[in-house]
Formats: C-alpha cells, structure tokens, sequence
C-alpha cells in the first residue's frame, strides 16, 4: 500500500472504533432518557444477554461441521456442571481427537 | 478497598483473557494476511476493540468493499452492544462521566455478562473493580495481536489446532450463566432458530441482530413474573 492507500485504511479504522463506540453507548444514552422502566421494557432487558449469545452459539452449531457440534454436545454437558474454563478445554479435547485421532 | 476492587477484577477476567487470547491472535495473522501492517492491526484492535466485528471488517477490507459497507458492518455486528449499555445503565449509575467513557469504550460481551453476573451476586459495581476486569483483558488483546501479525504463519490452519471451536462453547458457557433468568430456555429456543433462519435467508451479520430481536420480543411478551411488577427508577442523568 501508498501511503495515501494507508491512510485511507486508518479513516476506515477510525470510522469503525467510532460505529463500535455509538454502539456501546447508545442503549445508555436513549435508556437514561426515561424516568422510569415500564415492567416489560426490564423483562426483555432481562433477556437480552441470553438472547444475543444464543445467535452467536446456534448457528456454529449448525453449521459448523458435526466435529464442532460434538464438541459443543460435550461442553454442554461439562458447562451444566463446570466452569467454562472446563467447557473450553474438553471441547477442545473432544474436537482435536475427532480431528486427528478418529479421522 | 478500592486496590482490593481492582485485583479482585484482575483475578475474574483473567480467564477470559486466556481464552480470548488465540482469538487476539488469529486475529492479528488474519489482519496482515488481509493487507494490514502490525501497526494496523493493533492500531485496529486498540482502537475497535470487538474481537468478531474486527474479524468481519478485514474480511471486507480483504475484498476492497466500499469502505462505507465496511463500517455499516462492523456497526451490525456490534448492533449487540446497544442492548448492553441500556441494560448495565442500572448498574453504574454513580460513576462519573469520564468514568463512563471508559467504561463503555471497554464494554465487550464478557465484561457485560461479568458486570450483569456481579450486580446479581449483590456485590458493589465499582469503576476499580470494572477496570481491573477490562485491563486484564484490554491489554494482553493488542500483545497477541501484534503477536498474531508477526508470527501469522505459525498459526497455520486455525482449524488443524482447533481453534474454531473456542468461541462458540465460550459464548455458549456464558448462556447458561444466565440459565436463573426468566423464560430462560424459550428466549434461547427462539433467538437460536431465528439466528439459523435469518443466516440462511437474510445472511450474516444480520442473523445476530434479527435473532436477537427475536428471543427480546418474546420476553416483552410472555407473562410477567412477580418480581418484575415494581417498575425500576432510575435517575435521568448521563
């Protein structure tokens, strides 16, 4: 890259620190417009973090190949019981041995 | 107190930062193999700071998109973070605005569901606390991706050393973290299938948001348990 190629790349960057930071302050600002919270308004709050990780976690579960699903099988079960430290490295385990021990 | 706080923050991000760290990496190999320098890389994760919309955004960098796509991107992928700095409004109401700058400039997905995990504990959510969770974390995140860059060759195929694997059971271990919840399991049944249906007909990265909106919508309207009955108030300042 130019140097003005480059500096075209550093606006870009700084054009999506800039989209990432409305982002992590835009609930706050529109939230803290409102003397209260009506009731429903805090029950889908409430499910807001269950809600978002489960789009992040179910379609690697689909689509990630059934080596990855097994893994995820596994670390379900390990994580009812566990800490996610735990999940982490028999997932692990359970995706490098059907990699390269059953395949 | 305030030093008691801020080791205590150390100590529960430092397995987060173990686990984000390969990420970091990847992240940093991924960036130079897309045409970003070292500088770049970490320029980008120091500056963004939000592991899966950096990954989207070298992604279209790599394929000279408009830049103009490129930050609607990663400002969908982060669309997340909206519903984050609405919900942990409650808990940090007594930090002061330069506080809350940062605070909201470090707000990544763990830190928000330690944060949400801490206020349900019933333990003070103190900035020196928040700190020490997000530094432990912030700074190892620029090392291994001035890491990454340097040595991306040696990382190879992140499938081969199963590093493909690690972000799906970690966000996964952070759902059941939240498994106390009202209407827990039917927000997760309907988010997840909304998720898949929405990457297959709309695509990615709107299948987080759409998905999200989902499980969000079902909770508004399923009936309300008891403890949901008194309306919170909170003060009107920012």
């Amino acid at each position: 890259m130019d140097s003005a190629e480059h500096m075209h790349l550093i606006y870009i960057i700084l054009a999506a620190a800039l989209a990432t930071f409305l982002t992590r302050i835009g609930g706050y600002v529109m939230i803290t417009q409102m003397k209260r919270i009506p009731p429903r308004m805090k029950a889908a709050l409430n499910a807001v973090p269950a809600a978002v990780l489960s789009t992040l976690v179910a379609p690697a579960f689909i689509s990630g190949g059934w080596d990855v699903a097994a893994a995820m099988l596994v670390a379900l079960a390990v994580g009812l019981r566990f800490s996610s430290l735990w999940m982490l490295l028999v997932g692990w385990l359970v995706v490098m041995a059907i990699r390269h021990v059953v395949i | 107190m305030t030093k008691d706080d801020f080791w205590q923050g150390i100590r529960g991000g430092f397995p987060v930062m173990v686990s984000a760290s390969p990420f970091g990496a990847l992240f940093g190999a991924l960036a130079v193999d897309n045409g970003f320098s070292v500088f770049d890389a970490v320029f980008m994760s120091a500056t963004v700071y939000a592991g899966a919309s950096q990954m989207v955004g070298i992604e279209l960098f790599g394929h000279n998109v408009q830049p103009w796509l490129i930050v609607l991107s990663v400002f969908a992928v982060n669309f997340r973070h909206i519903l984050y700095s609405a919900s942990i409004a409650r808990h940090i109401r007594h930090f002061s605005a330069v506080q809350k700058f940062f605070t909201f400039f470090l707000l990544v997905d763990p830190q928000y569901a330690e944060t949400e995990k801490r206020a349900e504990r019933g333990e003070p959510v103190t900035f020196a606390w928040y700190l020490g969770f997000a530094m432990i974390i912030y700074l190892p995140w620029q090392f291994m991706t001035m890491l990454g860059a340097i040595f991306g060759q040696m990382i190879g195929d992140p499938r081969a050393i199963g590093l493909d694997v690690l972000l799906p059971i970690y966000f996964m271990g952070l759902v059941l973290g939240f498994r106390q919840r009202d209407n827990w399991l039917p927000v997760v049944a309907v988010s997840s299938l909304a998720s898949i249906a929405a990457l297959h007909v709309v695509g990615s990265p709107w299948h987080v948001s759409i998905g999200a909106i989902a499980g969000i919508l079902l909770a508004a309207c399923l009936p309300l348990s008891k403890r949901h009955e008194e309306p919170v108030t909170l003060e009107h300042e920012v």
